[in-house]
């Protein structure tokens, strides 16, 4: 698969986007939206983020706008790929009252191909472990299938990191490792490419490309180093699995339930948590009902009820339950740890608890560096 | 078979909560046929004193009058269903409850006050008569009375959400206005059930469905007061809709002796 580097310039771009469109794919991009950037439908250039960049800190987000000609010099948004394949909210199944019983009807889901352009080393790293979840093993859901099977995804290795990311820490970022089909580096004149799979190359045949020259190669190394290197937060280790088990009564944990809302912020912006509850919405007539899938929390009640009783009844217990799951528990389910680093959960926490800061406490490491 | 009687009763209140009902459109006209509405003197059906297998509650409890008339009405009816932050937690007019006395905001609002017979205090439905559910929000949604409606005319229990609005926030996509802008918003510890709706349009909850299951209000205090509101401010956020709820009216005390 390697190739030599090749080169798209900064005006070719919306090629790229025609040529996505071209084959079919909904072009999902990065835009500016209510004070932050968001994945949407995207038709041209002119609607990225260009001059923008991100200012994060525990529960803070701010955007600001410069003459910079680059579209891509920000960390991340409250959300990327996860919306657009595990919805928020969607219809399952509906049944329908016969007069001799019942019938099942499926809600089919919408099934074109989806394109993004901008995704981040994290946010691939989370979409491996949210296909494990929706793809792997026996039960495939469809629903997530339909859109997730055929995407083509182009990622942008990041050159700017936010204060509240630590994807080096996680091994997961800031280069995009693996999982895309094109891989752009930003630079003022345009963006340095890499092919990543099969139909990564025929989007790329469609493209003015030239070969990059050594010096644009050499800085768009030099800037996502940069990246790394700014980063100022860290998991103590990519394993806490036994160091959290063994500290499940540390006084840390009513310490963080003191200032935790156990408003589920947290998990929601995650981009791997998975839980989801189902429900039925009835029609008022009591012939029909619609079986709906939402996303769900382990901060809210029902997610500790079982059968008559909450297992979880307090904030201190769904916080543990949240940070020994995603930084412990996974690795017997997954391998890995659940998080890679984007840092959504402490931006977006509205007290700005911080996920590191906790786990450096509770597993007794020393804190980060400030 | 004979259908399920329904009257939709109101105490001290806007009248919005019926709106739920007035407002469900095609809806209404299939309710019409599941169940029989005895009493919504909004709607023009008035029979106040007939027993009911359901009994619809807007508005709290504020003259000695309404006392007598709640009393009535848990005694006609099979199940009582509070609607609304009035009916629920004695709603913004519970506000008179705290500092200010009755006497005063009475002076403060009538050019006559002797005609004005009314109690001290605006309290909760539950505080007078067992409630069986309660709907919060202010108002209430279609969507919230119709379903509740619907599960008991199913003989099931009714499914209570407590969740914090942040989840259906977040679900909707919107972007968080308290992390982008340092709104105040109140999400954080707010029942869901309204869709999000001011946070939607760039506005800050302000609270109007009531505390949600888990309320850290000293936690979310000490937040709203680090983005510069004063300490009367913070209390006038927990307060404003639902001064009667014990975790807002905690949240506000806590606010207030912390920084007085």
């Amino acid at each position: 698969m390697q190739a030599p580097a090749q080169f798209l310039a900064r005006s070719a771009l919306q090629s790229m986007i025609d040529a996505l469109a071209a084959r079919g794919y909904r072009v999902i991009g990065p835009q500016v939206r209510d004070g932050a950037i968001v994945y949407a439908d995207l038709a041209q250039v002119n609607d990225l983020p260009q001059g923008w960049r991100d200012a994060q800190e525990p529960s803070s987000y701010r955007l600001t706008h410069s003459d910079n000609v680059r579209c891509f010099a920000w960390a991340n948004g409250p959300q990327a790929i996860k919306p657009h394949l595990f919805a928020a909210q969607e219809p399952l199944w509906r049944a329908i009252q016969t007069d001799d019983g019942f019938r099942v009807e499926a809600v089919e889901p919408d099934v074109r191909p989806l394109a993004f352009i901008g995704v981040r080393a994290c946010d691939l790293s989370a979409l491996a472990l949210q296909d494990r979840v929706f793809l792997g093993g026996p039960f495939v859901d469809p629903y997530y299938a339909a859109r997730g099977t055929e995407m083509l995804l182009i990622a942008v290795h990041c050159s700017h990191a936010a204060a509240t990311c630590f994807c080096a820490s996680t091994g997961d970022g800031p280069r995009a490792g693996a999982g895309f089909d094109l891989a752009l580096s930003e630079l003022e004149e345009g963006f340095v490419l890499e092919v990543g799979s099969a139909a990564g190359r025929g989007i790329a045949a469609l493209l003015p490309l030239t070969v990059a020259s050594a010096q644009q190669i050499q800085a768009a190394q030099t800037q996502v180093e940069a990246a790394a290197q700014s980063q100022t937060r860290t998991l103590p280790s990519r394993n806490l699995r036994d160091l959290l088990f063994a500290n499940l009564d540390h006084p840390r944990w009513d310490d963080v339930a003191a200032r935790c809302l156990s408003c589920g912020n947290c998990t929601l912006v995650c981009p791997t948590c998975f839980c989801h509850a189902e429900s039925e919405v009835t029609a008022l007539n009591g012939k029909e009902t619609l079986h709906q899938r939402e996303w769900d929390s382990c901060f809210s009640a029902g997610h500790g009820y079982i059968h008559g009783f909450q297992v979880r009844p307090e904030t201190k217990h769904r916080y543990r339950q949240w940070l020994t799951h995603k930084l412990g528990s996974w690795h017997e389910q997954f391998g890995r740890s659940g998080c890679v680093g984007c840092g959504r959960c402490i931006a977006w926490c509205p007290v700005g608890i911080d996920l590191t800061e906790e786990a450096h406490a509770i597993t007794g490491e020393t804190g980060h560096d400030e | 078979m004979t259908k399920p009687r329904v009257a939709i009763h109101k105490f001290s209140s806007c009248d919005g909560c019926q709106l739920a009902f007035l407002n469900a459109g095609a809806a209404l006209l299939e309710l019409a046929q599941l169940v029989d509405l005895v009493h919504f003197a909004e709607a023009g059906a008035v029979q106040p004193d007939a027993a009911v297998d359901i009994a619809f509650v807007e508005g709290s409890i504020t003259t000695a009058h309404e006392i007598e008339r709640i009393q009535n009405i848990r005694a006609n009816s099979k199940y009582l269903v509070t609607i609304g932050a009035c009916a629920t937690s004695g709603g913004i007019q519970a506000l008179r409850n705290g500092k200010m006395q009755g006497a005063d905001w009475i002076a403060s609002v009538y050019a006559s006050p002797q005609f004005i017979s009314s109690l001290d205090t605006s309290t909760a439905i539950a505080q007078h008569v067992k409630v069986d559910y309660e709907l919060w929000g202010c108002p209430v949604t279609s969507r919230q009375v119709l379903q509740l409606l619907r599960d008991l005319l199913f003989a099931v229990r009714p499914k209570v959400n407590a969740d914090p609005l942040c989840l259906d926030c977040k679900r909707a996509g919107n972007v968080c206005v308290l992390v982008t802008r340092g709104e105040p918003c109140m999400g954080p510890v707010t029942r869901t059930g309204c869709g999000a709706l001011c946070p939607q349009f760039g506005r800050a909850c302000y609270a109007c469905f009531g505390p949600s299951e888990l309320v850290n209000g000293h936690a979310l205090g000490q937040r709203l007061s680090g983005l510069g509101l004063t300490s009367a401010d913070v209390a006038k956020r927990f307060l404003f809709i639902n001064a009667g709820a014990e975790a807002y009216a905690e949240a506000a005390a806590f606010t207030e002796h912390k920084h007085d």
